[in-house]
């Protein structure tokens, strides 16, 4: 038996996406298998399919030389398929053995009870083996993030698991508990388990890995020996996609400088950054989902506490602790969660557009509606929101629509600089592009624009200056004609 | 795409649902009593609904927000006592009303600042609240009334103005103002947005705090005027008066198309609302039934209220 894992021709289809197209996944017995492809690649969806959390539209999964069919979590782990997701899953308040066994515990007797003292040293043998110094007694929710992952780890184990899932596993690990964990994962692979293991990062990839499978939009796009494979060329593998998306980027006159942002710092979540946007400019934010961008954005306008760090608006200093202040320093946000964070779902079209600048269509705090409905019908035409009228609730529209809305909110309030995080995310082509060339709208305006993208065409095609983002950190930024993908991918992944 | 043509059910329910059940509710009780349908008797009503349906009022706007205040009946109570000890220690009675709207005012906006700084939901902090008060006024009053008050007080339980009683006639100009607040001023609009979306709302640069804050002040304000009312009906001011009043008035509300989860509803249908557990004590009594049987009744129609309020928001998200 070559391989102890085999997905051949995996299709998976979701609501208006194919997430997945003939994708092939072959793992060796006891070889730490790397998946590698950008943020949308389709690495979560394929090894939710392996892991039974999603059901395959199409193809075939053969474990250990058989066919195999299942549906669930429960038949993956029976089969020894086990995942330790990016969020550990532990229920804080019980005890470690109690969460190795859980679904599965150990009983005994007449009626069937829980045999602890089976439970208790099962969970300490497990853990033994991976030279863990945690208690299987103690509660869950007092053990560190590293900690979890090794009762993680050490429930697939006791669980015989013969393929362990991990997602990203040094997302949130200090490099001495990163050191640790390898040294776990060498032992499992001693013991005849194959390590399916995704992650961004190309040095710790090298490091651990045996061999990658790189996938890109949802397609299979190769499989190396870590051994063989340089690092330009697994980036190159990574986004080698072809630009046919239509961009149509003006460049703007660029002006004085409109924001600048010195030495922001949130604890653990952002370090020391500082940058600056000029009027006319767009900046374009690159980086991994994770990297610190939304929160970066939060931060300059002030939605979360605890930021440390100077913000200065037209060269003056702004005291930016919330957003009712950033806009009144004339700061926008569009939020990258345009359902939660961004619509009122549940209001007509026109109050959506009105809701960040009642002070202009109100007297004394009594609304104005006349002109606030005027104001509103000329956004809805300028914007071509497509809907019957300004009254539709806004929960009925497209999402491309929703969006077009809530650009007019801003559009409304006249803000002069605009933060846009992931503003063309889910949204159809035709939309897209209505997006662009609003944005070169303001840009021609003078607006100084911030726009954070996860697609690396966009950021490309739309920016004068593009910066990269990696764990909390700015790690580079990059002028419009010095800028490629792959120097991005290198200063997101490696920087 | 929402349907523009055609007859909109989902809208008239949700407008004028509740005003159906009350005409149902009255032509049954005409075809079975021969008092029900007499001027005195819907006057009756409407003097008895008052007090309820100026609390109401307030709850509303609370509701819309997706909080809810469990505290305007021990509010009441406890406004009533401070008040009518100044009355009876002969304090000038405009004095003392002013005194009254402005202590239950405070006692809200304290209920705010409490759900907004110190972020307890206001579940919990208008149960507090309530107990809290509660407790003060039976501590005070040693669990006794305070009578004799002032003559002029009864006008605003028993007067009236070219026919109308006044109770009638101040929950009217209450409804009035407030709807007027709802549809046409700021804080109107972002207690609808506050509801709907409270993050959202906060990252469109809008003070939620202040307007969750004024919400509660609204409530404990209306529950002042509505002590006032009730003083002046009874005469007296009793410190365990209003104890149904929490629930009668998230009643109403819920009834008159508010919804608990927030962003949804209106004074007119809370008016409805309250008109109808108002027409139902009132069935009872001519049917010679206990009016224990009304609270019973009320328990019933107020979780049928909220489940079919549920079946429209599951709706809803379905067709998202």
């Amino acid at each position: 038996m070559e391989y102890m894992l085999e997905m051949n021709h995996i299709d998976k289809r979701f609501p208006g996406v194919q997430a997945l197209s003939d994708v092939t996944l072959k793992v060796k017995p006891g070889e730490v298998h790397v998946l590698l492809g950008e943020n949308g690649a389709g690495k979560s969806t394929l090894v939710k399919i392996l892991a039974g959390v999603y059901r395959k539209d199409a193809g075939e999964i053969i474990l250990g030389g058989q066919k195999v069919d299942y549906s669930s979590t429960n038949d993956a782990s029976k089969l020894g398929i086990s995942m330790i997701y990016q969020e550990l899953n532990m229920i804080p308040d019980l005890t470690v053995a109690e969460n190795i066994f859980i679904n599965r515990e150990h009983l005994k007797g007449w009626p069937k009870h829980i045999d602890w003292e089976k439970m208790n040293s099962e969970a300490a043998k497990a853990l033994k083996k991976l030279n863990a110094n945690i208690s299987p007694t103690q509660k869950a929710r007092r053990l560190t993030t590293a900690q979890k992952q090794m009762v993680e780890i050490a429930r697939a184990i006791s669980a015989d698991s013969r393929i362990i899932i991990m997602d990203e596993p040094t997302a949130s690990l200090t490099e001495k508990e990163i050191g640790e964990l390898f040294r776990q994962i060498r032992l499992l692979s001693e013991e005849n388990v194959s390590i399916i293991y995704i992650s961004h990062r190309l040095n710790e990839v090298k490091e651990i890995g045996d061999r990658v499978t790189v996938l890109r939009d949802g397609q299979y796009i190769g499989t190396r020996d870590i051994k063989e494979a340089d690092t330009d060329d697994l980036i190159q593998m990574m986004v080698g996609r072809e630009i046919t998306q239509f961009f149509p980027k003006c460049v703007a006159k660029k002006g004085k400088e409109a924001l600048r942002v010195e030495n922001l710092s949130r604890k653990n979540v952002l370090h020391d950054i500082s940058f600056s946007v000029h009027e006319g400019e767009v900046l374009g934010f690159s980086g991994l989902i994770g990297s610190g961008r939304t929160e970066l954005m939060r931060a300059i306008y002030g939605a979360d506490g605890d930021v440390s760090g100077r913000v200065y608006v037209d060269g003056k200093e702004a005291k930016v602790s919330s957003p009712k202040l950033a806009v009144q320093n004339g700061i926008a946000f569009l939020t990258e969660d345009r359902k939660n964070l961004g619509a009122i779902l549940s209001f007509p079209i026109y109050q959506n557009i009105t809701l960040a600048s009642m002070d202009q269509f109100s007297r004394n705090s009594v609304i104005d509606h006349q002109a606030e409905r005027s104001r509103s019908e000329e956004l809805f035409s300028m914007f071509n929101i497509k809907a019957p009228s300004i009254d539709t609730v806004t929960r009925s529209l497209s999402g491309g629509n929703q969006q077009k809305v809530l650009l007019a909110r801003w559009f409304c309030r006249d803000a002069k600089i605009i933060i846009l995080d992931e503003p063309t995310r889910g949204i159809d082509v035709g939309s897209k592009v209505e997006i662009y060339e609003f944005i070169n709208e303001l840009a021609g305006q003078g607006k100084a624009i911030i726009m954070v993208s996860s697609d690396l065409p966009e950021v490309l095609a739309m920016s004068d200056r593009i910066a990269v983002m990696r764990e909390g950190r700015l790690t580079g930024i990059l002028d419009r004609e010095e800028a490629t993908q792959e120097k991005i991918m290198k200063l997101a992944t490696l920087g | 795409m929402e349907k523009t043509q055609g007859f909109d059910y989902k809208t008239f329910i949700e407008k004028y649902g509740a005003l159906a059940i009350l005409a149902l509710c009255m032509i049954v009780l005409t075809i079975i009593s021969p008092y029900f349908l007499t001027a005195l008797n819907l006057k009756t009503i409407a003097i008895q609904t008052a007090v309820i349906a100026i609390i109401a009022i307030g709850q509303t706007f609370v509701i819309i927000t997706g909080g809810i205040d469990l505290s305007v009946g021990a509010n009441l109570a406890l406004s009533n006592i401070l008040t009518a000890s100044m009355m009876t220690s002969g304090v000038p009675l405009w004095i003392c009303l002013v005194t009254a709207l402005a202590f239950s005012a405070a006692f809200g906006y304290v209920n705010g600042l409490a759900i907004t700084k110190m972020r307890v939901p206001p579940f919990i902090v208008t149960l507090g609240t309530m107990s809290i008060a509660r407790g003060i006024t039976l501590v005070i009053t040693n669990g006794t009334p305070i009578s004799r008050l002032p003559e002029a007080l009864s006008w605003f339980g028993r007067g009236e103005i070219v026919g109308l009683p006044v109770p009638v006639l101040i929950f009217i100009v209450a409804a009035i103002i407030f709807n007027w607040v709802l549809n046409h001023t700021l804080f109107g609009r972002y207690t609808y947005a506050v509801g709907s979306n409270m993050e959202a709302t906060r990252l469109s640069g809008i003070d939620t705090g202040r307007t969750v804050r004024m919400v509660y002040l609204v409530s404990g304000l209306l529950a002042g005027l509505a002590g006032i009312v009730l003083m002046g009906r009874l005469g007296l001011a009793h410190p365990t008066a209003g104890a149904d009043y929490n629930m009668n008035s998230v009643a109403a509300a819920v009834i008159g198309g508010t919804s608990l989860t927030g962003g949804v509803g209106n004074i007119f249908g809370t008016m409805i609302g309250a008109l109808i557990m108002g027409v139902l004590d009132n069935g009872f009594v001519l049917l010679g039934l206990s009016s224990f049987y009304q609270e019973i009744a009320i328990g019933f129609v107020v979780i049928m209220a909220v489940y079919l309020d549920l079946l429209q928001q599951t709706k809803l998200r379905e067709r998202r």
